[in-house]
């Protein structure tokens, strides 16, 4: 019993990252129909801008929180100033080319941010500072972490501020008009390319808060990390339904239980046929199940005019 | 013939090509010595770069002081040029790789650094009829293929595995084993072999559990295992898994002995782990560094043009030298000629003794076992 809440309790505090690197990608699609397959790298610098500031500043004997808040604040304004960057140069040019162009070009955006990072910060696995508390709690027999208590609260308040700032403000209802038709949500005195621009800024700061919990969670980043935990949170908003916000956070939540629970539980499902090195296999081939089921995703909207 | 065309060309044609033309030909050195080309093969990008660029660097290192001293065989004089290649630690791409070099016209290959990436590299060089020395491969398989151009200058995980586990039962009194592997040739081989001779020696294995090389996450099957309460935890794997394995362990309170093998046995092991890192065991065929008959001289002199040598740069360095030493013995550069004394090496190198056995593995392949204490890894035994 105690192992089964551990598992849930491993797969939550996944899943909540997932959830929040996939809000980006939905965000994005929601707007643009694009997939940004540069936001995974998003994730990757937030974490080695986060990790390079917190060890500049760790050697300053200053307090933990300001340091941490420091290297977040960090990562979040260079994340944020290069998610504009990268619409403005790569994908608004490419607003009214064929579908295909602007997905080759964020191909293109993910394959020199990677290799930027690999100039900056080298090949090497960089491991985060260890200052963040170390404290933990039993909970039915489980164990959960400062850490992990800190990473769900972060990510469920951000959650429902991103919900309630696209349902309840003049921002989020020029986002949702502009979703509907960029041109015409323009006629309505709607600057379709500045709500573009923060939505991309928005999921910009997202990507940099996933990559640092990330990196300070394993205690590693790498200039790697980012393809991987694109494809996770890409999968997550698919599971989820691309281009609904809640349905990216329910993807993500799920898709981190289910991968969890798959590398717990596999061996014994499948009388040790698989091992829980199909983790991965597994949570695909969930998401392949529920395409199949609900092709549009878990809670997506069937629409008629959009692939 | 065709590379002199083109640069009378380029001396007649307008300055910038003429300038690309005789760049082009004025290589280093290439006025009277003949180039023998060397491969080194390892992955210099994803999550391994930092050991196949420590690879690279020990080849590098032995190729320059060799052509420093000068080379002569049969009265010509030679100079070494490196090819230094990414296989990117994937097998697919190990083999597109090796028949690269093998187009290129190389003479010897150093390389791969991954088991995963050398077992299949080994029949392009075979094919080739190219010799093939890995400073790192430990995979039993490798050298078992039936191929005479597969040699290793590195103990192999039959070797290794077994060292381990008598060290695991025999000292440790360890009789409750999870074991975990990353399913690549060299984890899932080591983990195999040790788990053989752990239960051969009366311990029971209690959990068996796989990753994959790229994982970072294993807080699901340490959850598992945990519930089987091992006294200890092997891990088949490298050290970008293994760090991050040992901050879970004490995150969920895994409170087993930590153990693995070579591919943890780094510094960037003790740097992802952290606190973690204290205590855990892992074993590196050979002997340590400081013990090599002339590691410090080596360690000074890789450090002046690189750094910290991260695992394998002394094996791959010598590795170099094994292939021209052979080469001076047949007094030919020629594959054919020179693979034929490659069994009957006997070299004294930095990292100890080499001479092959009948597959081409180490005859005397030496394992230590490591601990890290207060940061460092220190040395608890060397198992011959």
């Amino acid at each position: 019993m105690s192992t089964l809440f551990q598992q849930l309790i491993n797969g939550l505090v996944l899943g909540s990252v997932y959830a929040l690197i996939a809000l980006g990608y939905t965000m994005v699609y929601g707007i643009l129909g694009l997939i940004n397959f540069a936001h995974g790298e998003l994730a990757m610098i937030g974490a080695l801008i986060a990790l390079t500031t917190i060890a500049a500043l760790s050697g300053f004997a200053l307090p933990v929180p300001l340091v941490v808040a420091a290297g977040l604040l960090a990562a979040i304004s260079v994340c944020m100033v290069l998610g504009y960057a990268i619409e403005r140069i790569a994908y608004r040019p490419l607003r009214n080319a064929p579908r295909l162009a602007p997905l080759i070009t964020a191909i293109g955006v993910s394959i020199v941010l990677q290799n930027v990072a690999m100039l900056i910060w080298g090949r090497q696995y960089l491991s985060f500072p260890s200052i963040l508390p170390q404290g933990w709690h039993a909970l039915f027999g489980a164990r959960i972490t400062d850490i992990q208590i800190a990473m769900l609260a972060t990510a469920f308040v951000l959650m429902f501020a991103l919900d309630a700032l696209v349902r309840r403000t003049q921002l989020g209802r020029a986002m949702r008009a502009t979703s509907q038709s960029p041109q015409l949500a323009g006629l309505m005195g709607i600057h379709a390319d500045r709500v573009i621009s923060l939505t991309f800024i928005i999921g910009s700061g997202l990507a940099a808060i996933g990559g640092f919990m990330v990196s300070a969670y394993y205690g590693l980043a790498h200039y790697y990390m980012g393809f991987l935990l694109g494809l996770k949170a890409f999968s997550a908003a698919v599971l989820g339904g691309i281009g609904q916000l809640r349905g990216a956070m329910l993807g993500g939540l799920l898709l981190g239980v289910i991968e969890s629970l798959g590398a717990g539980y596999i061996g014994i499902l499948t009388h040790g046929f698989l091992g829980s090195n199909y983790q991965d296999v597994f949570a695909f081939f969930v998401l392949i199940v529920v395409l199949i089921v609900r092709p549009s995703g878990l809670l997506g909207v069937q629409t008629i005019d959009r692939a | 013939m065709t590379i002199n065309k083109w640069c009378q060309q380029g001396l007649y044609a307008s300055a910038l090509i003429g300038l690309l033309g005789l760049g082009a030909c004025s290589q280093p050195d290439s006025g009277s010595a003949s180039v023998i080309k060397l491969g080194s093969v390892s992955p210099l990008t994803g999550p391994q770069a930092h050991l196949g660029k420590d690879n690279e660097n020990g080849a590098q290192l032995a190729v320059d002081e060799i052509n420093m001293a000068g080379l002569t065989l049969a009265g010509r004089r030679y100079h070494l040029q490196l090819l230094a290649e990414d296989d990117q630690a994937d097998p697919k791409t190990a083999t597109t790789v090796a028949q690269q070099l093998v187009d290129d016209g190389v003479v010897g290959v150093i390389g791969h650094l991954n088991s995963g990436a050398t077992i299949p590299a080994a029949k392009v060089y075979f094919d080739a009829g190219i010799p093939q020395i890995s400073p790192s491969a430990t995979a039993i398989a490798y050298t078992h293929l039936g191929f005479n151009t597969a040699f290793r200058v590195m103990s192999n995980d039959a070797q290794q595995g077994s060292a381990l586990a008598h060290y695991a039962t025999d000292v440790l009194h360890a009789q409750r084993i999870a074991i975990i592997d990353d399913r690549t040739a060299y984890g899932q081989g080591l983990a195999d072999e040790f788990a053989r001779v752990a239960a051969a020696d009366g311990a029971k294995v209690v959990a068996r559990e796989y990753t994959t090389d790229k994982a970072t996450d294993f807080l699901s099957i340490l959850t598992s295992i945990k519930a089987t309460s091992p006294q200890l935890v092997f891990f088949g794997g490298m050290d970008p898994q293994a760090g991050p394995l040992a901050r879970q362990m004490r995150q969920l309170g895994l409170t087993g002995q930590l153990m693995g093998g070579d591919g943890m046995q780094t510094g960037q092991f003790i740097h992802l782990a952290g606190d973690a890192a204290e205590g855990v065991i892992a074993s590196t065929p050979g002997v340590p560094l400081s013990a090599m008959p002339q590691g410090q001289a080596f360690k000074t002199r890789f450090m002046a043009r690189y750094g910290d040598v991260q695992n394998y740069a002394p094996y791959a360095y010598d590795a170099v030298y094994v292939l021209v030493d052979a080469m001076k013995r047949a007094n030919s550069a020629d594959p054919q000629r020179y693979l034929a004394l490659l069994p009957k090496t006997d070299y004294a190198g930095v990292t100890g003794r080499i001479r092959f056995d009948a597959h081409g593995d180490l005859a005397q392949g030496a394992v230590t076992v490591y601990q890290v204490k207060s940061g460092v890894w220190q040395v608890l035994k060397t198992i011959q």
